[in-house]
This record gives structure tokens, C-alpha cells and sequence, in this order.
């Protein structure tokens, strides 16, 4: 039950109060790229939450069962971003083989993805705040993809009743698009200190 | 034979400015926004990021200017990121041991700069195609463009969030503190602006 109680804790944290997307800025560049329409958001958030699920216990796993005991923490950025560029192309040959129509639609974002700094920046942050339960480092995992999910689709949401809006000139693009982020963020500020 | 280096002269020195303002790779090209907005909060740590980006930049040009005649297309993603990796790992290593205070400070946006698109970006499009004088220019012109940039965005966020900049007060002491602007909100509103500004700046001149 405890346990329990602290994985739904860690999740909601996750999710809502640490988002990565608007707390801690990773995964901008997909953030305001692929936002302008909402189905090819939600399959950007979709892809991103597979890997970053697999990528992230991967890690925890490689980091505390063969790094640590080895002493070999000095290689941990390279075998985290190889780690990450081998479950993406991992997944982009199972999900070809098996699932056709769904790499029709994923297609284009898989090989974006290894360069998603949320991948690499969740699995730091595992190793930042000394996770040491695989159970804890899946459940973040999983909640931290859910959480750039609902992000992004809330922005592509936003984004196409904004083509409908009269925005000054200089402002139309990239501009418009970090003001609303900003402002969605002030919302998302409201979530803090839920959870200590 | 002076006409050729007069020529290579001048390109060197076009290469450089485009980094500068032409081709800025966060205000231009939009790279590299995740450094940007996360460590802008005051001057000091957005300085020291733009240094590790320099530097990171410079021997990843160097090294992928090297072997470009030895890439596989396939496996040139990948040979880049490593490169990249090991000098991130380097210069990681240095800010702890040297500014540990800094390296707190500035967490897991040190690593991060292994996907940094900004680097990636400048050794395919640059590096695995020109020569190595090039290669390095276009390194130091690129890193000078984003560490302005940072330096801008900082500035602005901290004078407004503490009315100092380098820690040093600036404004007078009635000033009262804009704590959004240490905030997520004042980095994606102020860099949203800064934007707009560049886009009404170069609209005029065309």
C-alpha cells in the first residue's frame, strides 16, 4: 500500500507539477514543431512515451547493474545516448514489421526522436534524484511521456483555433507559439506544492 | 594565388558573421531552444553554458571535419552523437572539478547538450562537407551567435526578476522584483518577444 501510495505520488508529479515539457524545458523542439495539428501531435506524444518507457528502465537498468559496479560512471553520457538511438531504432523495426499502418502514421517522428532531449533528460534525472527501484524508474518514466503527451496536445489544441485569430505580423510562427507556452506554464503553476 | 586567399580570407569571415546574426541559430533557425530557455534565469550560468557550447562545438567540428572521408552514411548519426558525447562527458567533468557550484547549478542542462540540435545540426551541415578552417570558424561563429543570445535572454530576465545582472545591482533599490521572470513563464514570454523583436528588425530592412 505504501508503495503504492508513493508510485501514484511520483506519477502525479510526473505528470502535472514536474512536467518536462513546461517545469523543466526539455523537448521544446518537438514541442513547437510538430504542435500544429493535433493527430500528429498525439502521435508525436504517443511514439515519445513508448521510448522514453523503454529508454528510461533500460538506463536505470544499465546504470545500477553494470555501470555502477564497474565503477564506470565517467561513460554514462555515451551509453545512455546509445542506449536511447538503439531502443529508437529498435522500435522503428518492430513497429515496421509488425504494426504497417501505425509506422505509416509514426513514420517521420521515430529517427527525430533520439535527438528528443526529454528522452535523454528523463533518464538523467532518474539518476538525478537517486531513484533506486525499477518499479519508481518505469512509473516515472511512463508518467513522463503521458505527461509530454498532454502537453503537446493541449498546445496543438490551442494552436489550431490560433490560425483562426488575427495575430500581428511579426509575432505569427515561433513567437505566438512561446507566449501561449509561457501562459499555459502560469496554468500549470497552479499544480505546485499539491504534492510536497 | 593572393586572389585565392583574399577569396578564402572573405569566406572565412562570412562564415563567421552568419553565426553572429544571419544564420543565429536560436533566433534564426530556432535550435537549440531547450539550453535556452532553461538556463537564462541570470547571466552567470547562461554564460557558462555558452562556453561549453563553444567548446563542445569547436572539437566536435574539428574531430567530424577530420573523418568526414571515413563516414558511412548510415552510421553517421550515430558516429556524431558519440563524438559529441565524449566531449560533453569532458567538459562535464571540468565543471566539477573546477566550478562545482556552477555545475549544481546548472544540473542535467550540461549533459544535455549531447542533443543539442545546434551541434548535431552544425556537423552535418557544415563539417562532414568543408575543410577544417571552415569547419572551425563556423564552430566559433555559431557558439559566439548562441552565447550572445543566452547573454541577451539572461539579461533581461535578470535584471527584471532581481535588478542586478552578474550579480552586481543595477537598478535602484525601490525596484520591485518581477518573480515571474525567474520562472518557466518569463523564460518562454521574454524569448517569445526577443523573437518578435528580430522578426519586426528584419522585416524593415528588406
Amino acid at each position: 500500500m505504501d508503495t503504492l501510495g508513493i508510485l501514484l505520488a511520483g506519477f502525479i508529479s510526473i505528470v502535472l507539477i514536474n512536467n518536462l515539457v513546461l517545469t523543466k524545458f526539455l523537448g521544446i523542439c518537438p514541442y513547437l514543431g510538430v504542435s500544429g495539428r493535433i493527430d500528429m501531435a498525439f502521435g508525436m506524444g504517443m511514439a515519445v512515451t513508448f521510448v522514453v518507457t523503454l529508454s528510461g528502465t533500460l538506463t536505470w537498468l544499465i546504470d545500477h547493474l553494470i555501470l555502477m559496479p564497474m565503477g564506470l560512471e565517467v561513460t554514462r553520457y555515451v551509453c545512455f545516448i546509445l542506449v536511447i538511438a538503439g531502443a529508437v531504432q529498435l522500435v522503428e523495426m518492430y513497429v515496421r514489421k509488425f504494426f504497417p499502418s501505425l509506422y505509416e502514421s509514426f513514420g517521420i517522428f521515430l529517427p527525430l526522436i533520439t535527438t528528443n532531449c526529454a528522452i535523454l533528460g528523463l533518464c538523467l534525472f532518474i539518476n538525478l534524484w537517486g531513484i533506486d527501484n525499477l518499479l519508481e524508474a518505469v512509473v516515472l518514466s511512463f508518467g513522463a511521456g503521458i505527461g509530454f503527451t498532454m502537453a503537446i496536445c493541449i498546445m496543438a489544441g490551442i494552436r489550431e483555433n490560433l490560425n483562426l485569430a488575427d495575430v500581428p505580423d511579426c509575432l505569427k510562427g515561433a513567437p505566438i507559439t512561446l507566449i501561449t507556452a509561457g501562459l499555459l506554464t502560469l496554468a500549470f503553476m497552479g499544480f505546485a506544492g499539491m504534492i510536497r | 594565388m593572393s586572389d585565392k586567399s583574399a577569396g578564402t580570407a572573405k569566406l572565412y569571415k562570412e562564415t563567421l558573421i552568419a553565426g553572429l546574426w544571419r544564420e543565429n541559430p536560436v533566433f534564426r533557425l530556432l535550435l537549440g531552444m531547450c539550453p535556452t530557455l532553461a538556463v537564462t534565469a541570470a547571466v552567470k550560468p547562461a554564460v557558462t553554458m555558452g562556453c561549453c557550447v563553444i567548446f563542445v562545438l569547436l572539437c566536435s567540428n574539428i574531430v567530424v571535419s577530420l573523418m568526414r572521408n571515413l563516414l558511412k552514411p548510415h552510421l553517421r548519426i550515430l558516429m556524431f552523437t558519440l563524438t559529441i558525447a565524449t566531449f560533453v562527458t569532458i567538459a562535464d567533468l571540468f565543471l566539477k572539478a573546477f566550478v562545482p557550484g556552477m555545475s549544481e547549478a546548472l544540473g542535467p542542462y550540461v549533459p544535455l547538450i549531447i542533443v543539442n540540435c545546434i551541434i548535431i545540426c552544425r556537423a552535418e551541415a557544415c563539417a562532414s562537407k568543408n575543410t577544417l578552417g571552415i569547419s572551425i570558424i563556423d564552430a566559433l561563429g555559431m557558439g559566439a551567435g548562441f552565447t550572445l543570445t543566452l547573454c541577451v535572454l539572461a539579461g533581461v530576465r535578470e535584471i527584471l526578476s532581481t535588478g542586478a545582472v552578474w550579480e552586481v545591482a543595477i537598478l535602484p533599490a525601490g525596484f520591485v522584483p518581477w518573480a515571474a521572470m525567474r520562472m518557466p513563464v518569463g523564460a518562454f514570454i521574454t524569448l517569445g518577444l526577443l523573437l518578435a523583436l528580430v522578426n519586426a528588425l528584419t522585416k524593415k530592412k528588406t
